[in-house]
């Protein structure tokens, strides 16, 4: 039943309620795609006990005539997500062996829908990266590869697991989370659809805390309506994170359409920016074409704080990681240096052994930004600059209902070949305004370039419209008719 | 009027110092019974570590969540203060590394606290309203309390205790307006009496559910302010005043011997009654206050905050004014007011319908005594009030004299009877028939028939033996207005 990996979640869903194929049938073929493809190092743990025993049930409920939403589809957990019982380790040495006694809002909510789990999929430390090469696991390899070459690519980060898995064909569906464009970006790299919804439509509840005010879980998915369908189980209001939306779930893949007629697309003028391949600036304009095609009219808008964005990200980021990270002390549970006198040389210890390179740079950078001396000019400047960059596209949405802009500068690189932290960083200079907003944006595949690399187009929405990103992702998924698959080498 | 009361001054070798003090006071939300973010348990004397929710032990991906409860607890705090109510505060970060910490970070409000500027008025002498002095409060801020170490369970290693972690905190921060221990222990006394009538904090010291950071610094009369010290996490009024008391000693000793105040932070030893440095500013922290991210800003409605004015008590000030209004002096008033149980108790003696005057009196003298000897507290009174009553209505209606009712309530204390009961099986109502009082005042006066006449004759005093003789061969029943009437009629 191989060729059930090769089925979207719709399909999926489709086959398993007419008795095509049963849910075990589903969860024995992705174990075994999971089993087969080690040399990806997309999974942490893997789980397939946890996806036959959903399967199960699913089977067992299909019988009795119930139908939950998810019954059958076994999905990838990021392991920034807590799940009870299995190893939660946000990719770091620090979490190593830590097993939570509870379940993220989130994976409950799959779960409660049906949806049995692969495992735990490779990620960035603590998601601090946008290429996968911090986790301390490893890198995860990329199921693409350049033409005619051999050399490993990354899938990007933080979600590289994630993206990898969907796109290697070893899970149908994973969640991701997106603090500066980790969802988005892997997204990109690897040819597959993912979406951050508006900040507070997922609960935050049980997902290791990178940068608390940017956190957001989402689904990556070969198609957008795969990402609707896990969206919308996925988010809801929970009274357990206080900045969580007390706000309905819209029925996002029932509203579906892709018709964009009267919609108006923003193209951002700011986000033309130099040394951006032609290639990808190319496709950008393929994407307007696309939509005008749907029935958009496109409009330039200007958001002009854009270029303060990523250095504004790279202060408030780090400030709230650095405080987030505190926890992790050796006190209570993870690793713990012993042999050491006093209780300021275990934490030293513990956290010098805990935490890699990158996660060590974002707690420094964080801890100077908010120290006395410092806190105002950076922090509070900062907070100011995030305020003007909501309100440039709070008056950009007065001119248009969806923005389109690429999702990264660049196709994926090599492993190893970026050192530089800062060039590092620039994966995410059309990414993060956006979640500096807080909006909801999703990338979708629009082509390969021309080594043969999928490039991502990003859409960013209005507050609360996942709706339009969504149906403008379909229109653009309908019209690049991105069928590409990596070859298997694994 | 009475004298102004003489500033405090310290005598040194170069004159006189003055002593400026401010409290911040550490208040625990008692009210309820679960903790600021989490719905962890709060109960005192638990078994280590059996209060703990997965957000207080900063399990990862654990998030904070406002307690409705702690939040209207410290604004009806705040309006029992006059304070401002800020409709927007919002929840700051301290971070600092500490085996008791277990996020790494204390929440707190250092930006923009919830309660804002008030003020409370101190007697520091509860006879002499001259001694009356208002006392600022800067803020009120909400917090996390932390853990606790001990470091007495194992020969190498300490232990976490986390029970406390979390539990909600007012910080209550004074303006530096002390003058004096006495002013100071006034401040705490009343702001504990204030807290106990709101009901937000149970006041109780010794459980550390009340506890002060005491700010002292001396100056000479007049001039510029000193430097300060803070003694952190003093725990009764007594060790507050004996603070302010040597850690201005000791400051002025520095300072007159050519040495110089260093601003630290101070630990109190109450065995030895001195204070200690715990560490210097330069070892200060540097704990990066900024907002907590995983909450949103709090925002208070109107109707909010019409519900928590209307949900308060009468406050001690009121009250004591209040029954000065009735008549009942000022010193009983006081007295009556200072602890939240007896007022209630008292209130409840008003309604129960005793004469205000007659009533204070008698609890103060009475009540109070018995309550001493018996080592009783009010709440626990073998009287009740309703039984009171009925004992000061015998009184007010001449049924039984004042003498006859200490008899009486002594017999209640001890029995549990009501007051006519006892007077009524007993026998101890007060005689006012005239005819048989004659009878008794005829007998004494034909007896002492030269006594008589050395009255008659001018010796006024006299007049105390013949009621005396009368009240004696009544057995103390004769009603003492009526004897008083005969005698002065047949004496005349």
């Amino acid at each position: 039943m191989s060729e059930l990996t090769t089925k979207t979640i719709a399909e999926l869903r489709e086959g398993f309620r007419s008795g095509e194929f049963t849910a075990r049938e589903i969860a024995e073929s992705f174990n075994n795609a999971v089993a087969a493809a080690k040399s990806l190092n997309a999974f942490t743990v893997e789980t397939p006990d946890d996806a036959l025993a959903a399967a199960e049930a699913a089977d067992k409920a299909r019988g009795s005539g119930e139908l939950s939403p998810l019954a059958g589809i076994p999905l990838g957990i990021k392991d920034l997500f807590a799940t009870r019982g299995v190893d939660t380790t946000a990719g770091s040495n620090i979490l190593k062996g830590f097993r939570p006694p509870y379940e993220s809002t989130v994976t409950s909510n799959l779960r409660k829908a049906g949806a049995g789990m692969l495992g735990k999929l490779n990620m960035d430390e603590f998601a601090m990266g946008s290429s996968n090469e911090t986790s301390a696991y490893g890198p995860v390899i990329s199921p693409w590869r350049r033409k005619g070459s051999n050399v490993g690519l990354t899938p990007g980060g933080s979600s590289g697991g994630s993206a990898a898995a969907v796109s290697a064909g070893i899970a149908p569906g994973v969640t991701g989370t997106d603090t500066g464009g980790s969802i988005r970006q892997p997204a990109a790299f690897t040819g597959i659809s993912g979406i951050k919804p508006t900040y507070g439509r997922c609960s935050r509840w049980g997902i290791v805390s990178f940068a608390s005010s940017l956190d957001q879980a989402g689904p990556m998915a070969r198609t957008v309506r795969d990402c609707a369908i896990l969206l919308e189980v996925m988010a809801g209001f929970d009274p357990k994170d206080s900045t969580s939306l007390d706000l309905p779930v819209p029925p996002w893949e029932t509203n579906l359409s892709s018709n964009l007629n009267a919609k108006r697309i923003g193209i951002p003028k700011e986000y033309r920016i130099d040394g951006v391949p032609a290639e990808i600036n190319a496709l950008w304009d393929q994407g307007i074409e696309w939509l005008k095609d749907a029935g958009a009219t496109p409009v330039e808008i200007s958001l002009p704080h854009t270029r303060y964005a990523l250095p504004t990200y790279y202060i408030i980021a780090p400030a709230e990681a650095s405080s987030n990270l505190a926890r992790y002390d050796g006190v209570r549970y993870g690793l713990r240096e012993e042999g050491v006198k006093t209780l300021d040389d275990m934490y030293a210890a513990t956290r010098a052994a805990g935490f890699g390179a990158e996660v060590k740079r974002r707690i420094m950078i964080g801890t100077y930004v908010l120290s006395a001396g410092f806190y105002d000019a950076y922090f509070t400047k900062a907070q100011k600059v995030r305020a003007l960059i909501k309100q440039d596209f709070a008056r950009a949405f007065e001119q248009c209902d969806i923005i389109l802009t690429p999702t990264a500068p660049s196709a994926a690189f090599g492993i190893g070949e970026t050192t530089d932290p800062l060039a590092m960083y620039l994966n995410d200079v059309f990414a993060v305004p956006a979640s500096l907003a807080g909006l909801p944006a999703m990338s979708v595949p629009g082509g390969l370039d021309a080594q043969g690399l999928p490039l991502g187009l990003h859409l960013i929405g209005n507050e609360l419209d996942e709706q339009a990103v969504l149906n403008a992702g379909l229109a653009i998924e309908e019209r690049a008719g991105f069928t590409a698959k990596p070859d298997k080498w694994w | 009027m009475a004298d102004a009361i003489a500033p405090y001054r310290i005598k040194g070798e170069t004159g006189e110092w003055e002593v400026v003090v401010g409290l911040e006071v550490h208040a625990q939300i008692t009210a309820t019974k679960s903790k600021l973010f989490s719905g962890a348990a709060t109960a005192f004397g638990a078994e280590p570590n059996t209060q703990v929710s997965l957000v207080d032990a900063a399990m990862p991906g654990m998030l904070p969540v406002p307690n409705k409860e702690c939040i209207r607890q410290a604004v009806r705090t705040g309006m029992a203060l006059d304070a401002v109510i800020n409709r927007w505060s919002r929840f700051d970060r301290k971070n600092y590394f500490y085996a008791d910490l277990p996020q790494g970070y204390q929440i707190s409000q250092l930006y923009h606290p919830l309660v804002g500027e008030g003020e409370v008025e101190v007697l520091t002498d509860e006879k002499d309203e001259s001694s009356a002095k208002r006392i600022g409060i800067e803020r009120i801020h909400v917090e996390q309390d932390a853990g606790k170490l001990m470091h007495d369970q194992h020969p190498t290693m300490s232990y976490v205790d986390l029970n406390r972690c979390g539990v909600a905190l007012m910080e209550i921060v004074s303006r530096p307006d002390m003058r004096s221990p006495a002013e100071a222990g006034a401040y705490l006394r009343k702001l504990r009496a204030i807290l106990r009538y709101v009901g937000s904090c149970d006041g109780n010291m010794e459980e550390g559910s009340m506890r002060a950071d005491v700010n002292v610094s001396v100056r000479k009369p007049g001039g510029e302010l000193g430097t300060r010290t803070e003694t952190k996490n003093v725990n009764s009024v007594r060790f507050v005043m004996q603070v302010v008391e040597h850690e201005a000693k000791r400051q002025i000793e520095l300072l007159e011997s050519g040495g110089s105040v260093s601003q630290e932070t101070r630990l109190f030893d109450p065995d030895k009654s001195v204070t200690r440095s715990l560490r210097s500013k330069e070892d200060a922290h540097d704990y990066r206050y900024f907002p907590d991210p995983d909450l949103l800003p709090l925002e208070l409605d109107e109707l909010f905050l019409a519900e928590c004015k209307a949900s308060l008590p009468e406050l001690p000030d009121v009250k004591r004014k209040r029954y000065e209004a009735l008549g009942i002096t000022p010193y009983n008033a006081s007295v009556l007011t200072a602890e939240v149980e007896t007022a209630r108790w008292f209130d409840a003696l008003l309604e129960a319908g005793a004469e205000p005057k007659q009533a204070a009196n008698w609890v103060v003298a009475e009540l109070f005594g018995a309550l001493n000897r018996r080592g009783e507290n009010i709440e626990a009174s073998p009287v009740t009030p309703a039984r009171a009553a009925e004992l000061l209505g015998l009184v007010a209606d001449g049924t039984i004299s004042g003498t006859i009712a200490k008899q009486v309530f002594e017999i209640m204390l001890e029995s549990g009877e009501g007051a006519a009961e006892i007077v009524e099986k007993r026998g101890l109502k007060q005689n006012s028939d005239t005819g048989a009082i004659d009878a008794e005042i005829d007998k004494i006066l034909a007896a002492n028939a030269d006594k008589v006449e050395q009255y008659k004759a001018g010796k006024q005093q006299l007049f105390g033996f013949f009621v005396g003789q009368t009240m004696k061969a009544t057995a103390g029943k004769a009603n003492p207005q009526v004897v008083n009437e005969r005698l002065r009629a047949k004496l005349a």
